[in-house]
């Protein structure tokens, strides 16, 4: 209870401290951000006990004010799901990044950054006031941004204008929503907001600002009409980033926005649940068909984020309860086996110096580490049955046929055979094969980055347990709860601030 | 209803410059003008009619007040677009060093 | 910054740098007053700070960069930047001996008189002085000086206000 403003403390804190004292002490930062980011996992660990041993969500003022007037930090059980993921992920990251980043200059600016960002994202989830979302929601952007043109190359810096340009527009189509809502609502806290809409029955205005925050967040989410910035984005960054981007950050952003302010707020409706679902399988297919043709990994990789990340959506857009439970299920398993993928990428570019695939060949004897987790990682991703990614996609289809949209059911199961092909192309032209003169060299890379590539594998391999009865009711199941009860939500608040 | 007709026409100019122009710098613009644009549509319907501006004074009450929080929401989206114009700037500067150039047409080592 | 002097001056011509020289203070001043009267008039810590932040972009363009690194160095802005945002986290943190995080804890004090809403003068204080005035130098600067150091990063923190 106490604890949940050090989600957005710890990182701020120790972003402005290692720049002012990272300088000194070389491993100071290294040991600075692993130990902060492990202490954010602990904690967010402790957070869904906490959750799950009381039903209704915790609410902390802060500054002491009641929330229609201050800006409370709300963690309810889809806030303790999602900040779970972000701070484990974080906190791999954070290990992997000890070795990865020796190879830059400016190590020190990397982890202010990346604590900024992760600051940014926690405050987006826990933040329980309308602005005070888009603002975090900014401070992630920006950190990102910069992230992304971290190494100051002439594609660098293109990709990250191109992002940072279209990230720019995206957020101003969101102020202006706020500002629309604002005008008609005159409130911004979330829960305030739902029960003033409610009052105010069907709105012309709220269509208009749906419209508007889809086009702002979708284009944080890279769903198909908005992904441009992506594909150029995630193999523009270092490994790392790029494992942060596709990992969490489009599903913090993007994803659990749309679902907290559309479900949560607005009330879900047919017609935005058929374009949800549209979206979803258009972005599952286009984002499919072109990760097929690409011979950089990361870009390969990347593509594929948009076809796992339209299966989320679709899920999504589904609406029935199953439906949703697979997209959250698979929301989860997306940022492990991506992010898995993204640090495999680079430490095959860590080892070999390319990540282009015709250029690599035969890496499996050289390094059996990194070969084993991106098996284990391409195989959960393409879902083949005892990984995890089977049974959220298998969730998915499911729901799929039972609301009677089997059209969508069979796109997506078109879109797991395309998954399927192009990670057996990435699989076969790096690891298998033969091994071309100039990789003779190649070493398997150094102990953490073998770590944290392992733990992440290891989950991948038993993220499948999350469907038994006994964690699911931890973990999924209660987040599903959230989604299912829609505008309850703010009566669950209210209810918790009139007993205190 | 003009005043708020004419914001929307200035946040329209700002796109027309994001999406049309061609030099970098003209693009920065645009984005700027969106957000003043969006800055000026915050400020504006926080006035009401004969609304002063919202100052508590010692000696008198005031009643007609405009709504003070949309002004500190327009404070705020400023200061992040500081950050943003900040960062943009130190981009096309970069980007001009590198390629030579401000027209995003001949800026195209990445495809796709 | 085209104009210059037909001496080896660096920075403008004399007439410029003498009125720099009596407005600089004035402004500083008038950037000092605005942070310091923030909490019971209009203005606070931002546009303080920027008007603090002003007056040192002024005696740059007139003295040329030179001048202005020889009176606050690189290296001191981005120290006294990160100390203002750790400040700024310090008095909100301090907030919890009043029970919440951020909240107000000393005393209020009687209002409209100089000394009263608490925490709100020195976050003001925290945030203009060294935050706002010194980033925006500092992003002022790290552009007039990005083409002569290619190898440092442009990079400016988001501002969580």
């Amino acid at each position: 209870m106490k604890l949940i403003p050090l989600f957005v403390i710890l990182p701020l804190a120790a972003a402005f401290l290692i720049s002012l004292l990272g300088k000194q002490k070389r491993f100071f930062c290294d040991i600075a951000s692993a130990s902060i980011t492990f202490i954010l996992f602990v904690i967010s660990l402790a957070t869904i006990f906490n959750i799950n041993s009381q039903i209704l969500p915790m609410i902390y003022k802060v500054g002491g004010w009641l929330p229609p007037m201050g800006l409370p930090l709300v963690v309810d059980n889809l806030t303790a799901f999602m900040l779970l993921i972000v701070n484990f992920i974080a906190f791999i990251v954070s290990l992997y990044s000890i070795n990865y980043m020796e190879k830059f200059t400016a190590k020190l600016k990397f982890y202010t950054l990346f604590l900024l960002m992760l600051g940014g994202m926690n405050g987006v989830l826990i933040s329980g006031d309308i602005f005070n979302l888009y603002v975090f929601f900014e401070l992630a952007s920006i950190a990102s941004y910069a992230l992304v043109a971290y190494g100051n190359k002439a594609e660098e810096l293109e990709a990250a204008f191109k992002y940072m340009a279209m990230g720019a527009v995206g957020s101003l189509f969101i102020l202006l929503g706020i500002a629309f809502l604002y005008s008609n609502a005159s409130t911004l806290n979330m829960a305030d907001l739902s029960q003033v809409l409610s009052a105010q029955g069907t709105n012309k205005a709220v269509t208009f600002v749906g419209i508007l925050f889809i086009l702002g967040f979708g284009i944080k989410t890279a769903i198909v009409p908005f992904h441009a910035w992506l594909a150029d984005a995630y193999p523009a960054a270092p490994a790392p980033i790029s494992a942060m981007l596709a990992g969490v950050v489009t599903k913090s952003l993007g994803i659990y926005s749309i679902v907290r302010i559309f479900f949560n707020i607005f009330g879900v409706n047919p017609s935005f649940l058929n374009l949800l679902m549209f979206l979803g399988a258009l972005s599952i297919i286009v984002g499919g068909l072109l990760a097929l043709g690409q011979t950089d990994t990361k870009r390969m990789f990347a593509y594929s984020s948009i076809s796992q990340v339209g299966y989320i959506i679709l899920g999504l857009g589904i609406g029935t309860p199953l439906g949703i439970l697979g997209a959250l299920f698979h929301l989860f398993n997306h940022s492990m086996f991506k992010s898995l993928l993204f640090l495999n990428s680079g430490a095959i570019e860590y080892a070999t110096g390319t990540r282009n695939l015709e250029k690599l060949g035969g890496l499996r004897e050289k390094m059996p580490v990194t070969a084993n987790t991106s098996l284990i990682a391409s195989m959960a991703v393409s879902g083949i049955p005892p990984f995890n990614g089977f049974f959220s996609k298998l969730l998915i289809i499911f729901a799929c046929i039972k609301s009677n949209h089997i059209g969508y059911g069979i796109w997506a199961i078109v879109g797991s055979v395309l998954t399927i092909s192009y990670f057996m192309k990435f699989q076969k032209n790096a690891f298998f094969g033969p091994l071309p003169k100039e990789l003779k060299d190649a070493k398997e890379v150094p102990f953490l980055m073998q770590a944290s590539m392992i733990i992440l594998s290891i989950v991948c391999l038993l993220g499948g347990m999350v469907m038994l009865p006994k964690i699911s009711n931890y973990f999924t199941e209660p987040a599903k709860t959230v989604l299912v009860q829609g505008k309850d939500y703010s009566n669950l608040i209210f209810k918790v601030l009139n007993e205190k | 209803m003009m005043t708020y007709f004419l914001c929307l026409v200035l946040f329209c100019v700002g796109l027309y410059a994001i999406v049309r122009k061609r030099n970098i710098i003209k693009i920065i613009i645009g984005i700027v003008i969106c957000e003043y644009a969006v800055n000026l549509f915050l400020v504006l319907f926080a006035y009401k009619i004969n609304g002063r501006s919202p100052l508590y004074s010692p000696d008198q009450e005031i009643t007609t007040m405009a709504d003070p929080l949309p002004q500190a929401l327009a404070l705020t989206s400023i200061v992040i677009g500081l950050a943003t114009t900040a960062l943009l700037v130190g981009m096309a500067i970069r980007l001009y060093e590198k390629y030579g150039t401000f027209d995003i047409t001949k800026i195209n080592h990445l495809k796709g | 910054m085209k104009v210059k002097s037909k001496s080896n001056d660096k920075g403008m011509s004399l007439i410029v740098k003498t009125i720099t020289r009596i407005l600089v203070g004035l402004i500083l001043i008038y950037g000092i007053y605005i942070i310091l009267y923030g909490h019971i008039s209009p203005g606070g810590g931002f546009a303080g700070g920027f008007i603090v932040a002003l007056s040192y972009i002024l005696f740059m363009l007139a003295f040329g960069k030179e001048e202005i690194l020889k009176r606050i160095p690189q290296k001191m802005i981005s120290i006294f930047e990160s100390l203002g945002a750790i400040m700024f986290l310090v008095i909100a943190l301090l907030g919890f001996t009043g029970g919440y995080f951020f909240s107000n804890w000393l005393p209020k004090g009687v209002p409209f008189k100089f000394l009263s809403a608490g925490t709100i003068p020195i976050s003001n204080i925290a945030l203009a002085l060294l935050e706002v005035s010194l980033g925006l130098f500092g992003i002022f600067l790290v552009l007039v000086l990005l083409k002569f150091a290619p190898k440092k990063i442009s990079q400016t923190d988001g501002e969580g206000e």
